[in-house]
């Protein structure tokens, strides 16, 4: 009995029995893109398969305006993530979301890779549309501030994951190394435009699971990504993502015409003065709506966020040998209306401001204990006077 | 040393976490904000009030819960931001009618413009030879105390014929009731017509028939009490329950009234003495009272409105050859002034007043009564500047 159930009884108290850690590959330029991959995964043995995941757990008290809910807290996902390589080259992924206590669960991303060449790659299955850098890029442990940012979850809808097939690819030469990603993939649905949040609003499109087995117009949701990074110096990406969100024909009937949305990101990151260390996104979005519909839908979103991390500490600290102490400032915008009301011809506003300061323990690089208070302000749609909310999260998300 | 700075730091994250509620946005006061419930609702009637609150400002109307498929709006809340006035982007165009024998465009979408339509429908245009007016939505704040003043009140007001000389004859509005809807106890009916009090043409009876036109006509909601699509006019399932309505009629009962501001400021007295010497309060009377309400907190309570609920004639200026019930097309009832210094909160930081928005300043809504309150606005005309000042602070105070 000893034999069989000695090893699981030890199993519980010590992973490294049966597992053993990945180590990641710090020697090459790792991209945005390869955040998928670039996650500290366990062994069992020698067996191919290598699993991990993330938690997070968090706290929050927030006033609006002087009324607050009081103090709460939130388990917002636990991530579970398995890579197996089949044969040399051919790789499998899957990142599987609990959401909210496991009120949501989703496939984020589960693609067959196959390498004909490091230009040239194959990729099938639930992929992460590459647009911006926080889609492909959004591992909680990754990041000093307890929220995501809003432009990156509000108007990209992240994660946004769609079932597609596409191609990347990497070319690197000394310090710089240039990669593309492309995709089809089903994509957006009339939803963005007919939602309970009273906005142009991309995250509505998620709530529609049936886009993992059909495509809501048979138009296809087109991907492309560039990105170049030089070691010392930085990260640029230029993403694309467009197609057709409307049921333009149902049953062999034109309804309506097509019409297309399109999005535009710009991101970047960089390690400057040493180790400050930036990063960025910007995006733009277009949507084609209905002139004869309400102007709450707006046509035209754009934000982004610009997050700011300095290490102040680094070394031992509370017995932890590598740990790392950071402050860290997010700025974040979203605008959900950028136009002009045809009524008055004034600018329409609907938007947000946010301003984060943060502090970060991180004990390891896996682990990170974060905290930070977050001031925001939201203009409504007539610019009256911004609501103000104001308060503190406290949480940490860890590898494992 | 690194001990000691993490314990530091996280000893300071405590401390602000310990005093968030010091650094975190503070309430507004009372008199700033218009939103809020009376005073002295039990536990019941403000769960209640809650719902409505809820269903009023938060439910966005989709294809799929009933919107349209033609409409103006896809929520109460998108009208009446913090329950105050509404702009020109949500202003509602009513056409059809231009005498009191009724409204002759009804077979053509009348009495209301749907101008915006669900993606694939078209929305409605004003038939060729109807004429039309634009109504700005109405501040939502101290309806209850509005619903509950009694007819003989109202009628105490009235002076069709101009007995007293003044040159000011108001006359309420009256209209048939629905058939949903029970005359209140105390109600004066004449000739089988009720007084109607509610909108700019005083064409609602109550904060009922206020909500029902309002899903209706405004969303294309249908309920149990208007069952009817208003894309096709045919007979529909309600798209809305009963207790929501109900909820809502509840939250606009009990909302506040407006709290008016600095009202013991030298220049605001001065103001109101001024308003008063005008002659402004012939129609826009100070102070009214509520009769016996099922809701105690309503019950023969005293407040400050600054209207009559009366129509009066407001010459040709403001005469857009449309109306509602048996008012006349240059009729308007009185609106009430209190709120008016918040109404910039809801109106992005700026004025649209009158019955159209068409007066982007307190002074230019004077200098557009004409008919009855010609003489008012005349001798506001002839006050020196530091007079007229004075008038704006009180009723910007209000």
């Amino acid at each position: 009995m000893l034999t069989i159930f000695g090893p699981a009884l030890y199993g519980q108290t010590d992973t490294s029995f049966f597992f053993t850690r990945v180590k990641q590959d710090s020697s090459k330029l790792k991209l945005n893109m390869d955040a998928v991959y670039n996650r500290p995964f366990l062994q069992m043995g020698k067996l191919p398969v290598s699993l991990g995941g993330y938690l997070e757990a968090n706290s929050s008290y927030f006033s609006t305006d002087g009324i607050s809910e009081g103090l709460s807290f939130q388990l917002p996902r636990l991530t579970m993530f398995m890579s197996a390589s089949i044969r040399q080259r051919i790789k499998f992924m899957t990142e599987i979301e609990f959401e909210e206590g496991g009120r949501e669960i989703n496939i984020e991303f589960a693609a067959l890779d196959l390498e004909f060449n490091p230009l040239f790659n194959l990729r099938g299955g639930v992929i992460m549309n590459p647009i911006g850098s926080f889609n492909q890029n959004h591992d909680g442990p990754k990041w000093e501030f307890v929220s995501r940012p809003i432009s990156s979850t509000t108007i990209i809808p992240s994660t946004w994951s769609n079932v597609g097939f596409g191609l990347f690819g990497k070319y690197s030469k000394k310090n710089w190394v240039w990669a593309y990603e492309a995709y089809l993939s089903n994509g957006f649905d009339d939803k963005i435009i007919n939602n309970n949040q009273n906005r142009t609003w991309f995250p509505a499109s998620k709530a529609n699971r049936e886009r993992f087995e059909e495509s809501f117009n048979g138009v296809p949701l087109k991907t492309l990504k560039m990105a170049i990074k030089h070691r010392k110096i930085a990260e640029i990406g230029v993403s694309w993502m467009g197609g057709v969100y409307n049921k333009f024909r149902d049953d062999g009937l034109v309804l309506d015409k097509k019409r297309p949305l399109n999005f535009i990101a710009l991101d970047i990151n960089s390690t400057i003065l040493k180790d400050t260390y930036l990063n960025g996104e910007w995006v733009w979005a277009y949507v084609d709506v209905p002139d004869t519909y309400i102007q709450q839908f707006g046509s035209r979103q754009q934000g982004g966020f610009l997050d700011i991390v300095q290490p102040i500490k680094k070394g031992k600290m509370l017995g932890w040998s590598e740990s790392v102490l950071n402050i860290a400032l997010r700025l974040e915008y979203a605008d959900y209306n950028v136009g002009n009301f045809q009524e008055l011809g004034l600018r329409i506003a609907d938007h947000v401001y946010a301003l984060v300061p943060a502090i970060s323990f991180r004990p390891s690089a896996q682990t990170v204990v974060r905290a930070n208070y977050r001031y925001e302000r939201r203009t409504d749609l007539l610019r009256n006077p911004a609501s103000q909310t104001a308060g503190f999260q406290f949480g940490f998300s860890t590898y494992f | 040393m690194n001990s000691r700075l993490l314990i530091f730091t996280i000893l300071l994250e405590a401390i602000l976490i310990i005093s968030c509620e010091r650094i975190t946005p503070r309430v507004p006061a009372d008199d700033q904000i218009l939103d809020g419930p009376i005073e002295g609702l039990t536990s019941a009637e403000k769960t209640r009030f809650l719902a409505g609150d809820v269903a009023f400002n938060d439910e966005i109307f989709t294809s799929e819960t009933g919107l349209g498929s033609v409409f103006v709006a896809t929520s109460c809340g998108s009208c009446h931001a913090g329950d105050g006035k509404g702009t020109l982007f949500t202003t509602l165009t009513r056409f059809g009618q231009s005498d009191d024998t009724g409204n002759k465009f009804l077979h053509l979408g009348g009495p209301q413009l749907q101008n915006r339509a669900i993606p694939g429908y078209t929305p409605e245009s004003i038939p060729a030879g109807a004429t039309f007016s634009r109504f700005t939505p109405p501040a939502n704040t101290g309806l209850g105390f509005i619903e509950m003043v009694t007819d003989a009140d109202i009628l105490a007001m009235a002076d069709p014929s101009d007995a007293d000389k003044d040159g000011i004859s108001g006359v309420p509005n009256y209209g048939d009731l629905p058939s949903f809807l029970n005359p209140l106890p105390n109600a004066v009916p004449k000739n089988g017509r009720y007084i109607h009090r509610f909108g700019k043409k005083a064409a609602a009876y109550s904060l009922l028939h206020q909500t029902v036109n309002a899903y209706s006509q405004d969303i294309g909601i249908s309920s149990s009490f208007a069952p009817f699509d208003v894309y096709s006019g045919l007979e529909i399932d309600p798209e809305i329950s009963t207790l929501t309505i109900n909820n809502v009629v509840f939250y606009l009962q009990t909302l506040k009234a407006p709290i008016q501001r600095d009202q013991n400021d030298p220049q605001v007295k001065q103001g109101k003495q001024t308003f008063i010497e005008l002659g402004c309060e012939s129609c826009h009377k100070q102070t009214l009272k509520t009769g016996p309400s099922q809701i105690f907190a309503l019950s023969n309570k005293t407040f400050h409105a600054y209207t009559d609920l009366l129509l009066h004639e407001m010459g040709g200026g403001l005469d857009d050859g449309y109306t509602e019930g048996s008012a006349k097309t240059s009729e308007w009832r009185t609106p009430p002034l209190w709120g008016l210094g918040l109404s910039p909160n809801s109106q992005g930081g700026q004025y649209f007043l009158m019955h159209d928005g068409r007066a982007r300043s307190i002074e230019q809504a004077i200098e557009m009564h004409g008919g009855e309150a010609t003489g008012s606005k005349n001798r506001f005309k002839q006050l020196a500047q530091s007079e007229q000042a004075d008038l704006i602070k009180f009723l910007k105070s209000l």
